[in-house]
């Protein structure tokens, strides 16, 4: 199993277990407030929590939280921005593959971050985190600031990031076309607690 | 040249400017009269209590009531550079940073000073000890308060910038280095304005009183250059050690950006 997690709950976290297998998504649904953005953050042990996550059999507790966060990554759903310019947000270029799937034009690397468009910051967020090669990626709502074509191509990158690399994902959409797309199963977050439906 | 002796009548004069502004800001409609008039009964007290205490310490000069009063010193700054932040640290956390800081600075640079530069004799002679642990305590206590406000403001405010850097697997020491380095600079300002003002714009109060008091000019440049070294040092590793540590509480053991440990803004 790639991402196990049991019997997590926290605060405004209900309290949900469910595992991920390598190159799955997990499509996750909810109404808004219940806790979705919530959970994510604390399976990327940005806030404190109680449960048992493992990524490959090892404790999140065991491991650094900067070694755990590498590989698991989280996309919020606002990215924040800490430097000037987009190059200085990114360890090294992206390939040049991964910008052009995500139709971002080649001058935006040393332009300043004030000037990008929420769709450009969130699809530069994305990036981001994909230059960590992650092995599970945490996504909140990764394409609600995209129009169709660019919502598809992000989800086309995504999808064929988590095949070739035997990566799973956690993804908060709103948009049900998008995630029936994604697999047979999803979890619906409610105020008592997650449930998981479709295929066991 | 003596020291002229001031009269009560004296006192009541300058006063008297006061009670003027105060009048005219309630001509004006400003509404301060209540806060000045408050403020100006505050003072005239605490500096009476202030004068008693120093004429009885001084005459008692022994170390154990040197150290209570010190202490009691201390204590007070410590509660002020909690009182000055928006959002301090909540708890015993908040005014234990202040002090640590304070302790490791302003008393360690008052006894070295005590000890080594001016070595009176004992060193802890309260004419030299007390005004001095005062004057580098004043001045440490805002530039920690500053650096600390500046500290949890900016990390309130910037939130997402911090925790787009821990996820992307940033350590706390990478993700807070530019709201480290910017509290300190902040807890530095005045002393920074006070090194350009010094003779210049501003002739600093404690060579003022010693030239009122007779001593040559020459000499009470001496010992206020001394104490401007001592309260700049004494007021940027206080900066240091409280952002060092306030930034620390920022964050616990998960290295989670824990702002729940500041108090909601006031």
């Amino acid at each position: 199993m790639l991402f196990e997690v049991k019997d997590l709950c926290g605060p405004n976290v209900p309290p949900v277990s469910f595992a991920l297998d390598a190159g799955e998504v997990l499509p996750v649904r909810g109404d808004s407030g219940v806790g979705k953005s919530q959970m994510l953050r604390t399976l990327a042990d940005l806030s404190p929590h109680e449960g048992e996550i493992s990524l490959e059999g090892v404790q999140q507790q065991s491991m650094s939280a900067t070694d755990w966060r590498r590989q698991v990554a989280l996309v919020p759903a606002e990215s924040g921005w800490w430097a000037d310019t987009v190059a200085e947000h990114f360890p090294s270029r992206p390939l040049e593959a991964w910008w052009e799937r995500l139709r971002l034009r080649a001058a935006l690397w040393d332009s300043p971050v004030e000037r990008l468009s929420s769709g450009e910051r969130q699809r530069l967020a994305v990036l981001r985190a994909l230059a960590l090669e992650p092995r599970v990626l945490l996504l909140d709502e990764p394409t609600a600031n995209l129009d169709r074509d660019n919502a598809e191509a992000m989800a086309g990158l995504l999808l064929d990031y988590l095949r070739d690399h035997g990566a799973g994902a956690v993804w908060i959409s709103h948009d049900p076309r998008e995630v029936d797309a994604h697999g047979d199963r999803w979890l619906e977050i409610t105020s008592e607690g997650g449930v998981l439906h479709g295929a066991v | 040249m003596e020291l002229y002796s001031l009269t009560p009548f004296d006192l009541a004069l300058a006063a008297g400017l006061v009670l003027a502004l105060g009048l005219v800001q309630v001509l004006l409609g400003l509404g301060l009269f209540r806060t000045l008039a408050l403020n100006s009964v505050r003072m005239v007290l605490q500096l009476i209590l202030v004068g008693v205490i120093l004429e009885a310490v001084f005459d008692a000069a022994t170390l154990p009531w040197i150290a209570l009063i010190a202490l009691v010193m201390m204590a007070l700054a410590g509660y002020e550079v909690v009182a000055r932040q928006k959002r301090a640290i909540r708890g015993w956390h908040g005014y234990g940073i202040g002090l640590a800081a304070m302790s490791a600075t302003a008393l360690i640079v008052t006894v070295l000073a005590l000890t080594f530069v001016i070595e009176t004799d004992p060193w802890y002679t309260p004419q030299y000890a007390i005004p001095l642990l005062g004057m580098i305590l004043g001045n440490t206590m805002t530039g920690i308060g500053l650096a600390l406000n500046n500290l949890t403001q900016t990390a309130w405010q910037s939130r997402r910038e911090i925790e787009a850097r821990l996820v992307l697997g940033h350590s706390v020491r990478e993700a807070t280095a530019e709201l480290r380095s910017d509290s300190m600079r902040a807890g530095l300002i005045p002393t920074l304005n006070m090194l350009a003002a010094a003779g210049v714009i501003s002739l600093p109060g404690m060579m003022t009183g010693q030239i009122l008091a007779g001593t040559p000019p020459i000499e009470a440049v001496k010992y206020q250059i001394l104490i401007i070294f001592l309260i700049t040092a004494a007021t940027g590793f206080g900066s240091l050690v409280a952002v060092q540590l306030g930034a620390r509480r920022l964050f616990d053991a998960r290295d989670r950006l824990r702002l729940d440990r500041l108090r909601s803004g006031r």
